[in-house]
């Protein structure tokens, strides 16, 4: 069994917001609205600020609140790498997962159910890169498997510094960050 | 000055070898050959490439079910290695904007009233050209000027050369990149050229002098600088503000702003009291060492460290990082230098420190670039005006090699050297890109034509007597792009989608114009292709190559003067000029010196502007997607001083700057990235043109505010870092 996971590097990352461009025309993601997001953390004070700039986006958590909270099983962990999925068809928009989400990675899509990031899976099934990770010209993100052991994401995991955000939500998010 | 240029042009025949087996490989990728798109299922993928800067990265396009879907990198391509930035990712905003250009329009009340006719082109074009020539009867062709910018210029100006105008200039150099490439063939007798020739990929140590790369997105240097960064470079940053590149780096330098040349000037002191520069490399290729050697003496670091605000410890322990490292130490040239007026010196003083470190001509340092031999197309020759260029008189700023927007903006006030009464614009928003809006407005009414031809209704297009509607890139061909790069290498624009209204592309309308005006046989040809396919034939190349796979590559040259890269430089004295003789005959100083830069009034903050990742100028802003990313700039303010003032982030104040000058209301950003006595915006908010209704007033324009300017005396270029600006409570004002 797969286990997607994204590792992005933040020494790496320059914040440009390719990712997010990339992910609004590849899944037509509509004005006002983006499924994936750039945070700048600074902390310090000047003239020794200390920056971390992250891609974030959901965390295809292994304990999803989002999921067990939905009413109609339209939130949903696909069998194909734990990814979490919502199925447009059976959201009635009732704003469940977006309250329950600690990352506020969800959202209400104008058409009525709820939309988020889906690690790209329709192009993930096609030998594909996620749209985010294939255009960022810092090469800072990564997508893989981390049940495989020689993964890209696997190596990196292992050699360098990391972390995951929100950890004491105790949702096990599947989205890291080198330091 | 001597142009010896070491651009080397490579032999046909290789070209063509390698073109054929590139082919081979990619047929397959691109289903579709070029404007199969439209109108038909399926996914279609056509090359071209992007125009949301100029950098001119390779795209592929993706057409679904004859909708534009997509934009991404070629892979094939040199400079963007499949992978654009966010402006090139997002640009299908472009072709949506709903704000565009519509159709020719001419103009119906006072000029800047922004009201107009709808016209047809014949119409719009007739208009042009009888006032064309009748500004030619009054006061001959030289007193139409041409302002453009980019690529898609090169048609406008054969049509101007044509009609015998040398006045054909463009902001990137009086207003942009011109001091950097004074500074540079004053020494080395050569430009870094763009794309710059930084070996940023191979660089050990990489030295960032106000230069924001990641937040400035030109491509191949954002990407070699996160290559430098992941193999653990060693990277020096100085800025006022904490960049993102700053926040990378081993050291910071928060530097008081107008003092680089102070710092330039005793790290070189550290570099050659302590003999720690490649004196091999000086000796053989250096000239008047000696003298600049002693001119450096008085400039310690303990002299340095009251202008610039940084210890001398760290100005010695960053000059040693710098020695270390070289000859693989490259000290950015940067791009935008237009600063404090002392730009060209601090500029030379920068190929200096890149010179003493021996980084030209090295791996990691500076490489030397090559590009494809595509002959020109062979036109009959152009009429040699009467008078000379009306932008720099009597050369009064000597080593301009360029001409200066600003220059032909004088003459137009003045009417001196000669009177300027017709403007063309294309493709640059002469109010946002000039200092001192008010001059370029009074300037605007000294004309009898003013013409703007754009894709957006920019500020400058509503003060045109003629609106010209541009395709946008993705709708037109273009003139080939033969790059001086690491590789060389032809690409092609090629319409991937039909203009959804009456936009026409460039070269149409600049061919045209100059049928209107009596030289059509200025254009032997009769459609675009019929001229592309002309040049690639006469290049040795396949054209119908180059539209399956929108570029072809040459073979690399050697890149460097270990592997073969000839050690020329195009100096009086054929070496790099440690001590500039033409600077002294020239009255100017032979070696850089320090002059502190102007003071601005108590309590003013110093105005400082740069790049967000996501936009282009100002002309991106009305681009939805990009515009998602990016709704409005924000003023940056160091968060003690905000404290000081009561001030939160978001909160909104206005700008008045020491003219009294206020700007829109815009957000406070109070942050630990600034220091306390400047503050920082983004370039190209705040819109006034009501046509970009998305864009209009949102954030706050610096150019507004930059109603000082300082000259270089050398280039002509104008500062623009010399203005100061106090907070107001939106409410005061």
């Amino acid at each position: 069994m797969a286990r997607y996971v994204m590792v992005i590097d933040t020494r790496r990352c320059v914040g440009c917001m390719d990712c997010v461009v990339a992910c609004k025309t590849e899944n037509n993601v509509p004005e006002g609205y983006n499924r994936d997001w750039i945070t700048e953390e600074v902390r310090g004070a000047y003239p020794r600020p200390q920056l971390e700039i992250r891609s974030e986006r959901c965390n295809h958590c292994a304990n999803p609140p989002c999921v067990y909270c939905c009413p109609t099983g339209a939130s949903h962990v696909h069998a194909q790498g734990g990814v979490v999925l919502v199925t447009h068809e059976k959201c009635i928009g009732c704003k469940g997962c977006l309250a329950a989400c600690p990352y506020n990675a969800r959202f209400i899509h104008p058409d009525g159910y709820v939309d988020k990031c889906t690690f790209c899976l329709h192009r993930v099934t096609q030998g594909l890169q996620p749209a985010c990770v294939s255009v960022c010209p810092t090469h800072c993100m990564h997508f893989g498997d981390l049940e495989d052991p020689q993964s890209d994401v696997s190596q990196l995991l292992q050699a360098r510094a990391h972390h995951a955000l929100l950890p004491e939500a105790g949702c096990q998010p599947h989205v890291f960050y080198l330091t | 000055m001597p142009a010896l240029s070491r651009r080397r042009f490579l032999k046909i025949s290789a070209a063509t070898v390698l073109a054929a087996g590139v082919a081979s490989r990619v047929t397959r990728t691109f289903a579709a050959a070029a404007g199969a798109g439209a109108g038909t299922s399926g996914v279609h993928r056509i090359p071209t490439f992007c125009d949301l800067c100029f950098w001119k990265c390779g795209a592929i396009a993706s057409v679904r079910d004859g909708r534009l879907w997509k934009i991404e990198g070629n892979p094939l391509d040199p400079l963007c290695r499949g992978r654009l930035c966010p402006r090139g990712t997002g640009g299908i905003g472009a072709y949506s904007d709903p704000d565009r250009l519509r159709t020719p329009l001419i103009r119906t009340r006072e000029r800047g009233e922004e009201k107009w006719r709808e016209a047809t082109w014949d119409e719009a074009l007739d208009y042009i050209a009888e006032r064309m020539q009748r500004i030619k009867a009054a006061h001959g062709p030289e007193s139409l000027a041409l302002f453009s910018h980019g690529l898609g210029g090169t048609f406008l100006k054969h049509t101007f050369k044509a009609f015998g105008s040398p006045n054909i200039a463009a902001p990137s150099f009086a207003q942009c990149r011109g001091p950097r490439d004074v500074g540079f063939r004053l020494t080395f007798g050569e430009e870094v050229g763009s794309p710059e020739r930084t070996d940023i990929e191979n660089a050990q140590c990489l030295v960032l002098i106000g230069s924001h790369l990641g937040e400035n997105m030109h491509n191949t240097q954002v990407q070699e600088f996160a290559t430098a960064i992941g193999r653990g470079a060693s990277l020096i940053v100085v800025d006022p503000r904490f960049s993102v590149a700053a926040s990378k780096a081993k050291f910071y330098l928060p530097i008081k702003p107008g003092t680089d040349l102070a710092l330039l000037l005793a790290w070189m002191h550290v570099i050659v009291t302590e003999k720690l520069y490649d004196a091999d490399y000086v000796a053989k290729y250096g000239y008047g060492f000696e003298q600049f050697a002693a001119s450096l003496v008085p400039s310690t670091p303990e002299w340095a460290y009251p202008q610039t605000g940084i210890d001398p410890e760290t100005i010695r322990a960053t000059a040693r990082e710098m020695a270390r490292y070289r000859p693989a130490t490259l000290v950015h040239p940067g791009r935008h230098v237009n600063w404090n007026g002392d730009d060209a010196q601090r500029s030379r003083a920068i190929a200096l420190l890149n010179a003493l470190l021996g980084s030209w001509g090295r791996e990691g340092g500076f490489y030397t670039p090559a590009s494809m031999d595509v002959p020109d197309y062979p036109y009959p020759d152009y009429p040699k005006p009467a008078k000379p260029k009306v932008d720099n008189p009597d050369h009064r700023y000597p080593f301009a090699h360029e001409a200066l927007t600003t220059g032909i903006r004088d003459a137009t006030l003045t009417g001196q050297p000669y009177p300027i009464k017709g403007w063309l614009v294309y493709a640059t928003n002469l109010l946002q890109s000039l200092p001192n809006q008010a001059e370029t407005i009074k300037a605007i009414q000294q004309l009898d034509l003013l013409v703007v031809i754009d894709v957006i209704p920019s500020e400058i297009a509503g003060w045109a007597d003629v609106v010209l509607p541009e395709s946008i890139y993705l709708e037109r061909h273009d003139e080939l792009n033969v790059e001086l790069f690491r590789e060389p290498f032809v690409a092609l624009r090629q319409p991937v989608i039909a203009s959804p209204h009456d936009q026409k592309p460039n070269w149409w309308i600049a061919r045209k114009l100059a049928e209107k005006l009596g030289l059509g046989a200025f254009y032997p040809w009769q459609d675009i292709e019929e001229y592309l396919a002309y040049r690639v034939k006469e290049a040795g190349l396949d054209f119908a190559v180059l539209k399956q796979n929108g570029l072809i590559r040459g073979p690399r040259q050697p890149l460097y003067f270990a592997t073969g890269a000839p050690a020329a430089f195009g100096t009086p004295s054929g070496k790099i000029e440690f001590y500039s003789p033409q600077l002294e005959k020239a009255g100017f100083d032979p070696v850089p010196k320090y002059v502190p830069p102007v003071a601005g009034p108590p309590g003013a903050f110093r105005l400082l502007f740069g790049r967000a990742p996501v936009h282009s100028f100002s002309r991106t802003q009305s681009n939805r997607i990009l515009s998602d990313m990016m709704r409005e700039n924000a003023v940056w303010v160091n968060a003690g001083v905000a404290r000081r003032l009561g001030l939160k982030s978001g909160d909104r104040v206005c700008l008045k700057n020491q003219d009294g000058v206020v700007s829109n209301r815009i957000a406070v950003k109070a942050t630990e990235r600034i220091r306390p006595d400047c503050v920082y915006l983004v370039h190209g908010f705040g819109h006034t043109s009501r046509g970009l209704r998305h864009a209009f007033g949102k954030g706050a324009g610096d150019a507004q505010l930059i109603t000082r300017y300082k000259t270089d005396a050398l280039m002509g270029g104008t500062a623009m870092n010399v203005n100061f600006v106090t907070l107001e409570p939106a409410e005061a004002v």
